[in-house]
């Protein structure tokens, strides 16, 4: 018997192939499986599915429907035509080998069902099994770019399957745990972004917060958030004053300071909505030290790179503006802050892009306070963050580089042992936090609804699960730690969906909060569960 | 017509070997991609057990970096015979996946046995003979195990395909054909064996005289027929598996290589660089308003022009 929706309904009739059944879904543990817990997940408007294209219960990508048969056949005629340009060794050079590898040799053993989180909280929906979206993409391709279905099966070919093909594409978080449990090394993650990809750039179609109000607007005026460098340079100043008051030191960040060993580069976001992050590292690093600076430069002190959720192009843009402000500081090396996709893109991806005198050596943060706790050079009490804490692993960080160990040396050198709870799975095994890929940042029409209760809700589960046993109060604070701004911001918005501070005592901050909390030359009370 | 099977057997090695280095040969020669690694990676050594890298380590540019070949050989050796990741992600398809996989690596074991008692034969002359019955029991064992284990495997993975409702989906007529090809070609091979061959007596006659040359039936009769039909079922599946997705052996070579433990940096000055320049400098044709590439711009152009006036996405 086929399951419903069959590959075959995305490009058949209109409207949604498939909804959300929350009874299939498994409870969450206490306090959660109380009824009336969950909150309601609100239908789309019946506007809102006569005006933009659907695939399910939610719409990220607003695909406007085309308005006649000329624009559908348009919309039909520019995808295939961006398939082909996909396989081209000039256009897509940066993915050809690991996409060719994916789109032949897929076993479509399902393997890799098992192990996304997104298929599995969503009770088993078929709609976003990793193969289903890659197995229409896959048939496509055979059948409109090498020629011949033979052995391969066929696909209808519709304007409005195609739409909804992009629009799943942004169901998966990307976090590539599915390629992790692949036997033969496919990666349909992968194929989820580059759906995403052909989509971008060449139909020019995405999503407004990773484009508008994202890549262009950092490159526009330098973040993402919108900040100018005059705006972020008042914020900092702000933040050094909150900073020196609460913590008893003294802290100025230094701006463009030429020939400094360290440019540091926050994700932008810290600055607005976590300030104490950017401010307990210019403390780290002052009390440790180092030399260091941020930059003013454009798009140099947000490190945000959304190319790396949808665009090849505009990943490259906005690294070359990195690593231009690096080149024009001279500094030894880039430190990225808690922010996983930065690290993916300057740490990793930036290394088959970058040449020459743009090639500056780039490290996490994470190694960087690994470093400073490791060396004795500041001065430590473990007993300030005496409460239970539990440690998610941005995917970026963990199972796409291979840092694993330094943030756990950090977590055992500034908190009780007893206190430290791992999530099950954790390291290169863990799961995403549900915000993966951008979802974080998009807020449209009823998506926090699906976030929360379906791409979010593995994690929801890991952090329930890591805190059981104990008190589930807010009498009782407990931290989930999360280095990474993407993360923070699930994390954050997550909690609060839930009601989980309220309910359960659960807050959340980064790593390096942990570390100026357990700082002795601090003021005792760094971390403020008032945040939450 | 007693030439037919071993035209047909070179025909299906040489058609294999030909497909198989085609796509050796189309793999190796794409452009040098993003890094796109996914760990645990198996070389970082100590590292591995937690999934480590050496981007764990300060300053890691400054440090030399230790690379054992041995455990990546070992880790591709051990998911090779043992199909780990299966193991590991999928219990259930692993139980009819590794008796399938490992019977074609015995089969193939016992091929090479049969050539390779052939070729002793031939050069040890009369010494040979007192080590040739074991020799001849030893084929026996591994190619009787290795045709039973496909057999068995090919029966349990279509049993899977047709009743599993999680594949049915995603399952197309030629999943099914290949299996069932497997099925009667190596029950062709079982009802041989049993029935004509119980000691590959035979069979390891073809295979010497297919390297003699010496192209004459090893037996007649119904012996002689069963021997030619299973030689060119084998032969003709031997050729047919590099033409479709089952050439997953060479793919996952590289997928494991090239993609998912390949780590290396790109160290100022070092050789990727070159490689790296060749790939900026190609002509984009991507056509999105905020790129209009127009197979006039390079990589470079795009990542450094000045898009600004450039119309937003819709």
């Amino acid at each position: 018997m086929r399951a419903s929706p069959s590959i075959h309904d995305l490009g058949r009739g209109s409207g949604p192939v498939g909804h959300l059944k929350l009874a299939d879904q498994e409870p969450l543990p206490p306090p959660y499986d109380q009824p009336g817990w969950i909150p309601p997940f609100k239908p789309l408007t019946e506007k809102e599915q006569e005006k933009f294209v659907c695939v399910d219960d939610t719409i990220v990508v607003n695909i406007p429907k085309p308005q006649t048969k000329e624009e559908e056949d348009r919309l039909v005629q520019t995808f295939l035509g961006g398939m082909r340009k996909l396989f081209s060794g000039a256009d897509n050079w940066t993915f050809l080998q690991p996409l060719v590898i994916s789109m032949e040799h897929c076993a479509r053993c399902q393997t890799c069902s098992e192990a996304c989180h997104v298929y599995t909280e969503s009770g088993r929906n078929p709609l976003y099994r990793p193969t289903y979206r890659s197995e229409v993409f896959r048939r496509l391709y055979f059948k409109h770019v090498k020629g011949s279905t033979f052995g391969r099966g066929d696909i209808e070919l519709s304007w409005e399957g195609i739409a909804r093909l992009i629009e799943l594409s942004y169901r998966c978080n990307l976090c590539r745990r599915c390629g992790q449990s692949c036997p033969l090394g496919v990666d349909n993650g992968m194929i989820a972004r580059e759906i995403r990809k052909v989509a971008s750039q060449e139909l020019g179609i995405s999503t407004r917060e990773l484009h508008g109000d994202g890549s262009m607007l950092q490159q526009r005026t330098g973040s993402s958030t919108g900040m100018n460098a005059i705006v972020v340079k008042d914020n900092l100043d702000f933040i050094d004053e909150d900073i020196s008051e609460k913590t008893g030191l003294s802290l100025k960040t230094p701006w463009d300071k030429e020939g400094a060993d360290v440019l540091v580069m926050h994700n932008a976001g810290e600055i607005l909505a976590w300030p104490e992050n950017p401010g307990a590292f210019g403390l780290l690093l002052e009390a440790a030290g180092i030399s260091w600076t941020l930059s003013s430069e454009l798009a140099a002190y947000d490190s945000i790179n959304y190319g790396a959720f949808y665009d090849d192009v505009q990943l490259a843009r906005t690294l070359i503006r990195h690593m231009q402000a690096a080149k024009k500081l001279k500094v030894k090396k880039i430190v990225v802050g808690e922010c996983g996709h930065a690290h993916k893109v300057l740490g990793v991806i930036a290394d088959r892009i970058l040449t020459g005198d743009l090639n500056i050596p780039r490290e996490s943060a994470l190694t960087l306070m690994a470093d400073i706790v490791k060396s004795g050079r500041i001065k430590l009490d473990p007993s300030r963050n005496d409460f239970p804490v539990t440690l998610h692993d941005p995917c970026n960080i963990t199972r796409l580089m291979g840092i694993v160990e330094p943030q756990r040396e950090v977590v055992r050198a500034v908190v009780p042992q007893e206190r430290f709870r791992e999530m099950e799975p954790h390291g290169v095994h863990n799961y995403c936090c549900g915000g993966g890929s951008g979802f974080a940042i998009m807020q449209g029409h009823n998506f926090p609804d699906w976030r929360f209760q379906v791409s979010g809700r593995r994690k929801m589960r890991q952090i329930l699960t890591a805190f059981q046993g104990l008190p589930m109060d807010k009498d009782h604070p407990k931290y989930v730690c999360a280095p990474c701004s993407n993360c923070k911001g699930q994390i954050r918005d997550m909690l609060k969906y839930y009601d989980a501070w309220e309910r359960a005592g659960i807050g959340y901050g980064g790593l390096v909060e942990l570390v100026v909390n357990a700082m002795v030359d601090v003021k005792p009370g760094f971390i403020d569960w008032e945040w939450h | 017509m007693p030439m037919i099977p071993y035209l047909v057997t070179y025909a299906g090695v040489a058609v294999f070997v030909v497909a198989v280095l085609a796509r050796i040969r189309m793999f190796s020669k794409m452009p040098m991609h993003l890094r796109w690694e996914l760990y645990p990676v198996p070389h970082e050594k100590e590292r591995a057990q937690h999934g480590g890298s050496y981007l764990e380590e300060p300053e890691w540019w400054k440090k030399p970096r230790h690379v054992s070949k041995s455990a990546e050989m070992t880790a591709m050796g051990r998911e090779i015979v043992f199909l780990e990741a299966l193991h590991e992600h999928n219990r259930k398809m692993w139980w009819r996946s590794f008796p399938f996989h490992f019977g074609l690596y015995l089969t193939f074991t016992a091929t090479v046995l049969m050539a390779l008692g052939a070729a002793l034969a031939h050069f040890a002359g009369g010494s040979w003979s007192a080590v040739a019955g074991a020799w001849q029991i030893l084929i026996a064992l591994v190619a009787a195990i290795g045709a039973g284990l496909v057999f068995l495997g090919a029966l349990g993975l279509l049993q899977r395909r047709l009743t599993d409702p999680d594949l049915a989906d995603f399952t197309t007529a030629a999943d099914v054909g290949n299996l069932l090809f497997f099925i009667v070609t190596f029950g062709f091979a079982l009802v041989t064996f049993v029935a004509f061959d119980p000691r590959f007596v035979l069979a390891s006659e073809f295979v010497h005289n297919l390297l003699a040359g010496h192209l004459v039936p090893v037996a007649s009769g119904a012996a002689g027929a069963m021997v030619a039909v299973t030689a060119c079922l084998l032969a003709t599946l031997t050729a047919y598996i590099p033409l479709t997705h089952m050439a997953h052996f060479v793919a996952k070579y590289f997928a494991y290589h090239s993609v998912r433990w390949n780590d290396e940096p790109n160290l100022p000055g070092g050789p990727r660089e070159k490689l790296i320049l060749a790939n900026l400098t190609q002509k984009v044709s991507w056509a999105a308003p905020h790129i209009q590439g127009g197979g006039e711009k390079s990589w470079v152009d795009l990542a450094t022009e000045d898009f600004s006036q450039y119309g937003e996405h819709k």
